[in-house]
């Protein structure tokens, strides 16, 4: 585009399997198989509208999306760029099978740097791995300082003001740009992608890299990099099965007579 | 047998110790006999309480001011290992600090973090034991480096206990430059008003999910909250369609509760929610679908209508 750039954000999105149909850990390799078409996860959505609305705010700008996917995934991108982000960064590569969050972290904050974003912004958590260090280990090795569990965001003249959510309540956070922001569930109600916009989302630009050409070390990602690994899967003690009944009218009796018994009353 | 120096990262709520620190602090004591508590923030105010439940010693930054503790945490932890400190564990409990810390950690070291974790066993090294599928498999997970395990542990994981201890004396930890990721300042905190007994804490937990129709129909919840002397939770459908504030959820993204009796009103019982309460004693639960999940839980359930069993219950309640 010839438009100058106001606000230039990058969000991180992962695209996941459908949660509606949760697969099963491969006893074999002990990670999650993933063999089934992979979606947006809905998490990213909130991150997605959250840029869309803050390039709208300092009139102008451009949201650009990081996504770290086997087998050149696209399907949870053009999700995102049908609501409306300009462009994707997708990092594809045999060699990130098996990373740990560290791994993501290095290969998203190289991908992330490419852009020379004002703001990052990631989900506190993703649906699917819910480590939630991705966004800190993105921060730090960018050298950004960040906020994380973003309620709202709000631009200012030198940086941004944050909600950010506590134990008890929410802090007011403010913070410089360039920095990254991790934005919880429900803060903003992600648009549905237009008919346009699903339309426009075809021919909007994917830039697919590999571990090379981000420059990094292919024995610092994936299993060879990965720090960790599963020495068992087991299954949990099950509870014993309780008392079902249907009411008919009077289930509030038992109710009550089971908190009798428990002392509660 | 001890597995060597285990660092705590120890917070505080309202001036005293975070019962997620206690927590860690048992664990870490069950593992290791040199504890050691370490606080972003003065030392001294917090030595009495840490040293009772087993930390040996204290190694405090001193105020942070209005920093997040993400970075200045992380950054003194790290000029400490950096400096010839060596523990081999370092627990940080998955709150919004702790997860913070542990991000920021986790680059400065080049070292993993191992998350989620509801038990931690010494097994020729450390093992985490990590909760899948809502508690339906446990995965078990080691580290494959000699570098310090960082650890991310879930509240309520482990029973805190005292054990008698003095003081634990506090060592300075100097801060180091952070650069420009130390530049985010807290201005203004403010807390929201909760009704009753706080909902991590309280002996019964009343929740209620989408099942109950709309936002005015969940003061059903309050009121039988306040019947039984309880906490009113939620679901997180009803926390994002905003009925009730985020502090009320329970799960994987909200409170883990533990209550003697929890009662799930309209809710399917996701393995999200199912992860926060099902270590509760006892679980009753009202829902009209006799196949939602939750009633896999449930040592008592009612297929019914909570608009019609929650308002006769209500009724009895109040008649006895
Ligand atoms: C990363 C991630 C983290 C999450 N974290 C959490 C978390 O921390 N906590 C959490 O709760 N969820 C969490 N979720 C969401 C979770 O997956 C579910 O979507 C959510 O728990 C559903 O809430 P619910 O049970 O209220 O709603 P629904 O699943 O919609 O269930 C409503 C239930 O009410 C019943 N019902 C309807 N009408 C009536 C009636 N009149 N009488 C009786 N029963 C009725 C229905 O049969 C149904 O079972 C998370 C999801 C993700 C992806
Ligand atoms: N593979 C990925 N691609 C893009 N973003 C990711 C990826 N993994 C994690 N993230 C981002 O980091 C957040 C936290 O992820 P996690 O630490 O796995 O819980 C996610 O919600 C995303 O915003």
């Amino acid at each position: 585009t010839t438009q100058t750039a106001h606000m230039k954000v990058a969000v991180c999105v992962k695209q996941i399997p459908d949660p509606a149909d949760p697969g099963a850990l491969d006893p074999s390799t002990k990670t999650l198989k993933r063999d089934m078409k992979l979606i947006l996860d809905e998490s990213d959505s909130y991150g997605v509208e959250m840029a869309l609305q803050l390039v709208d705010a300092a009139g102008g700008g451009e949201v650009t999306l990081i996504s770290m996917a086997p087998n050149g995934e696209v399907n949870g991108l053009r999700t995102a760029l049908a609501m409306g982000a300009d462009k994707a960064i997708l990092i594809s590569d045999e060699a990130l099978a098996g990373s740990d969050a560290l791994g993501t972290a290095k290969v998203l904050a190289a991908a992330i740097a490419r852009a020379e974003p004002d703001l990052v912004l990631t989900a506190t958590e993703s649906s699917d791995g819910y480590t939630g260090t991705v966004p800190e280990q993105i921060a730090e090795l960018m050298g950004l300082p960040s906020v994380t569990f973003a309620k709202s965001i709000e631009t200012t003249d030198t940086g941004i003001n944050v909600k950010r959510q506590t134990e008890a309540g929410y802090d007011d956070v403010s913070c410089p740009m360039p920095c990254l922001v991790s934005v919880t569930a429900g803060v903003v109600e992600p648009r549905y992608p237009s008919f346009k916009g699903i339309m426009a989302a075809k021919s909007k630009p994917v830039d697919q890299l590999t571990v090379a050409d981000l420059g990094i070390d292919a024995g610092s990602v994936g299993w060879a990099g990965a720090g960790q690994e599963i020495i068992a899967i087991e299954q949990a003690p099950v509870r014993e099965a309780g008392e079902i009944i249907e009411d008919e009218g009077e289930a509030y009796l038992r109710i009550v007579a089971f908190l009798d018994e428990l002392k509660v009353i | 047998m001890s597995v060597g120096t285990v660092w705590v990262y120890a917070e505080a709520v309202e001036g005293s110790v975070a019962s997620i620190t206690l927590e860690m602090l048992a664990k870490a004591r069950d593992i290791s006999d040199d504890v050691v508590a370490i606080v972003g923030g003065g030392g001294d105010a917090l030595a009495a309480e840490l040293g009772a439940h087993g930390a040996g010693s204290i190694l405090a930054t001193g105020d942070l001011s209005s920093a997040l503790p993400g970075p200045a945490v992380a950054g003194a932890m790290a000029a400490a290992i950096d400096a010839g400190a060596a523990p081999v564990a370092i627990l940080l409990g998955t709150t919004y600090g702790g997860r913070d810390v542990a991000g920021r950690l986790s680059v400065k070291l080049d070292a993993s973090v191992i998350t989620n974790i509801v038990d931690l066993t010494n097994d020729d090294g450390l093992v985490g034991t990590e909760p899948v599928f809502g508690g339906a498999s446990l995965v078990k997970t080691k580290f494959t480096t000699a570098k310090p395990g960082i650890f991310l542990i879930r509240p309520k994981s482990f029973e805190a206990s005292e054990t008698g201890g003095s003081a634990a004396s506090v060592t300075a930890l100097a801060l180091p430059d952070l650069g420009a990721t130390g530049a985010a300042t807290v201005t203004n905190s403010f807390v929201e008003q909760t009704v009753g007994p706080k909902l991590d804490e309280a002996a019964v937990v009343v929740s209620g999910g989408r099942g109950m129709g709309d936002a005015d129909k969940y003061e059903m919840i309050e009121q039988l909250a306040l019947a039984l002397k309880a906490a009113p939770g939620a679901s997180r459908a009803i926390v994002d369609a905003g009925w009730v504030p985020y502090s009320y959820q329970v799960g994987q993204t909200g409170k883990v509760v533990k209550p003697d009796v929890y009662i799930a009103a309209g809710i399917s019982g996701a393995t999200q929610h199912l992860v926060g309460m099902k270590g509760s004693k006892t679980i009753i639960a009202i829902n009209k679908d006799s196949e939602a999940p939750i009633f896999g839980v449930a040592d008592l359930g009612v297929i019914g209508d909570v608009h019609k069993v929650l308002p006769q219950l209500l009724e009895a309640l109040a008649n006895r």
